[in-house]
């Protein structure tokens, strides 16, 4: 089981489920990010004097998946999120060691489903 | 019955008293001398009116910010702020006199185009009654100017969020300073339209329609947001306003600057007159919002807030260009349809891939034209106002026609024609990167919300 970790720009979003749900992957959980890699943010100017934005907003996308559906999810992704533009993202790729349903008590993989 | 006549007769007899010179709405008529305090009353009326079509200003400004996103809302407000500035100084310059040239100002028989000089000044008579009965040279270059801009800024919420801003305030001043007051010289000027007897008693023609036929040519040229329309046939995503509270609060104010719009369209403080206008004018917005209410309930299953404001807007332009004419019922009624067809309007241009983040076309455009015909429907053959004053000719249905259509000719055409050659030298749509970072960042380099984290997908 793996956990997957992806950071992408906000606007990919929609693109980037619908590739996963093209890939039969529809369990993801999204949150909100702000952060910067090789983008060091942009300038702004307020009344006169100039402000150093150097956090950007991000889509933070944390999904589980069960081994065969690592590289699909990984492949989903980057299809959605690709656009050769600085600011693309990053993916992270994590081992993980437990799953459990709240509602059912199931583990393992087929907590993850 | 015979109440009834009474009370009118009495009322004409006042109103007959009350405009010395013809009651065509919104021309300047010479008149005969009346007591100074009749004067002094009219004239602050008419101050009064100018205040609050100010106002209507900053409703614009909170309606388009409040149905836009957040990204984007610095650059509405400075396009909005930047317009009334526009719009009055331009009307100074020249607009005031393109639209006003007078008799000696027409060029040529047919009074299609008149222009009385640059500048604005007045002698001594100008601030007597010997002008007006209903207000001072001043008072009407201010009144009119007020309207001249709510013409331009109709155009910025139907162009919002991706327009740059340098073209848009190109377009706008060319727009103010030129088309719009020729256009209306037409018929608040005494021109050709005003001649073959077209009613357009506060503007849903000469103001709301001039705006609309501008924005379908900025809609056109510029382009759907970037991700409102997928590929042909499939689904609308829609792109939310961000702050409903602003709406409310825009629409209200709207209302508001509406009693001043109507109000002021009387030309002078005459109790009849400007006291069954603003009935009509608010009978007309209330039976706006029902009507938009039911059809959003049914069309959409659950009525949608947006949709409905929209629909008070829509009855509020389309009792606009007959409020003096419109019986009671008759202004229930036009307020029920344009709040109705208001409705399927937006979901319509939204079908026909054109869009507009304020629903502009719908409520300024759709209606304006609607209400103007309306008052050819409802008033047909009518020669006075309900309160009785004589309007100087007979409103027909093929008037209004021709005069919709002469509008939507000339109108179309010229807006197309400056966002065309802006679009061909300078480019009037900001890049995607900008569209997506929003203009706020992209044109101003400041946020409208700083300190929040506003997160968007679009």
């Amino acid at each position: 089981m793996k956990l997957i970790i992806a950071y992408i720009q906000p606007e990919r979003l929609n693109a980037v489920k619908q590739a996963l749900y093209d890939r039969e992957i529809f369990k993801m959980s999204v949150t909100n990010a702000l952060g910067c890699g090789q983008q060091k943010g942009y300038h702004e100017s307020y009344r006169g004097a100039d402000v150093e934005v150097n956090l950007l907003k991000k889509i933070r996308i944390e999904i589980a998946v069960n081994d065969p559906y690592v590289q699909p999810t990984l492949d989903g992704i980057i299809a959605g999120a690709r656009t050769n533009t600085i600011g693309d993202g990053k993916i992270f790729v994590l081992d993980l060691p437990e799953c459990i349903r709240i509602r059912t008590g199931e583990t393992g993989s087929d907590a993850i489903g | 019955m015979k109440i009834n006549r009474m009370r009118i007769g009495l009322w004409a007899v006042c109103a007959l008293c009350l405009s010395a010179g013809p009651a065509f709405a919104q021309e300047p008529a010479g008149g005969g001398a009346i007591s100074n305090e009749l004067f002094t009353a009219n004239n602050m009326w008419m101050l009064v009116c100018t205040f609050l079509v100010f106002v209507m200003h900053l409703g614009f400004a909170t309606v388009e910010t409040g149905l836009t996103r957040a990204k984007n809302s610095v650059n509405i407000l400075f396009k909005n702020t930047a317009i009334v500035a526009i719009g009055l100084l331009t009307y100074a310059l020249m607009g005031f006199n393109l639209m006003y040239p007078g008799d000696a100002g027409w060029f040529g028989p047919l009074k299609i185009l008149g222009f009385s000089g640059f500048g604005i000044g007045t002698d001594a008579a100008g601030l007597t009654s010997a002008y007006n009965p209903g207000y001072t040279y001043w008072t009407d270059f201010l009144f009119q100017g007020m309207f001249a801009a709510t013409a331009a800024t109709i155009v910025s919420g139907a162009v919002a969020e991706r327009i740059k801003l340098g073209s848009f305030l190109i377009f706008s001043t060319i727009y103010v300073m030129l088309v719009y007051p020729a256009v209306g010289s037409w018929k608040w000027g005494g021109g050709w339209l005003a001649e073959r007897g077209f009613h357009d008693f506060a503007g849903s023609t000469l103001v709301h329609s001039v705006g609309g036929w501008a924005a379908l040519a900025g809609v056109l040229l510029l382009g759907p947001r970037l991700g409102k329309y997928g590929p042909k046939g499939s689904n609308i995503r829609p792109i939310m306003g961000h702050n409903m509270p602003l709406l409310v609060i825009g629409v209200f104010l709207l209302w508001l600057g509406w009693f001043g719009f109507n109000g002021g369209s009387v030309l002078s403080a005459d109790p009849g007159g400007i006291s069954y206008v603003l009935v009509t004018t608010c009978l007309a917005a209330a039976s706006g919002i029902i009507g938009a209410m039911l059809t959003s309930w049914i069309v959409q299953k659950k009525p949608d807030l947006s949709m409905v404001l929209n629909g008070c807007l829509a009855g509020l332009v389309g009792i606009t260009a007959g409020a003096d004419v419109a019986s009671v019922p008759a202004a229930i009624l036009i307020g029920l349809i344009c709040g109705s067809v208001a409705v399927g309007s937006v979901m319509a241009f939204d079908k026909l891939r054109l869009d507009d983040p304020v629903g502009a076309l719908t409520v300024h455009l759709v209606c304006g034209i609607l209400g103007t015909l309306f008052v050819g429907i409802f008033a047909d053959g009518a020669t006075n106002t309900i309160t009785g004053a004589a309007i100087g000719y007979t409103i027909h249905w093929e008037t209004q026609v021709v005069g919709i259509a002469s509008y939507a000719l000339v109108c179309f055409p010229a807006a197309f024609l400056i966002f065309l050659l802006l679009h061909k030298t300078i480019g009037i749509r900001v890049s995607a990167e900008e569209e997506l970072k929003g203009l706020d960042i992209g044109e101003h380099g400041m946020e409208a919300y700083s300190g929040f984290q506003i997160f968007m997908n679009q």
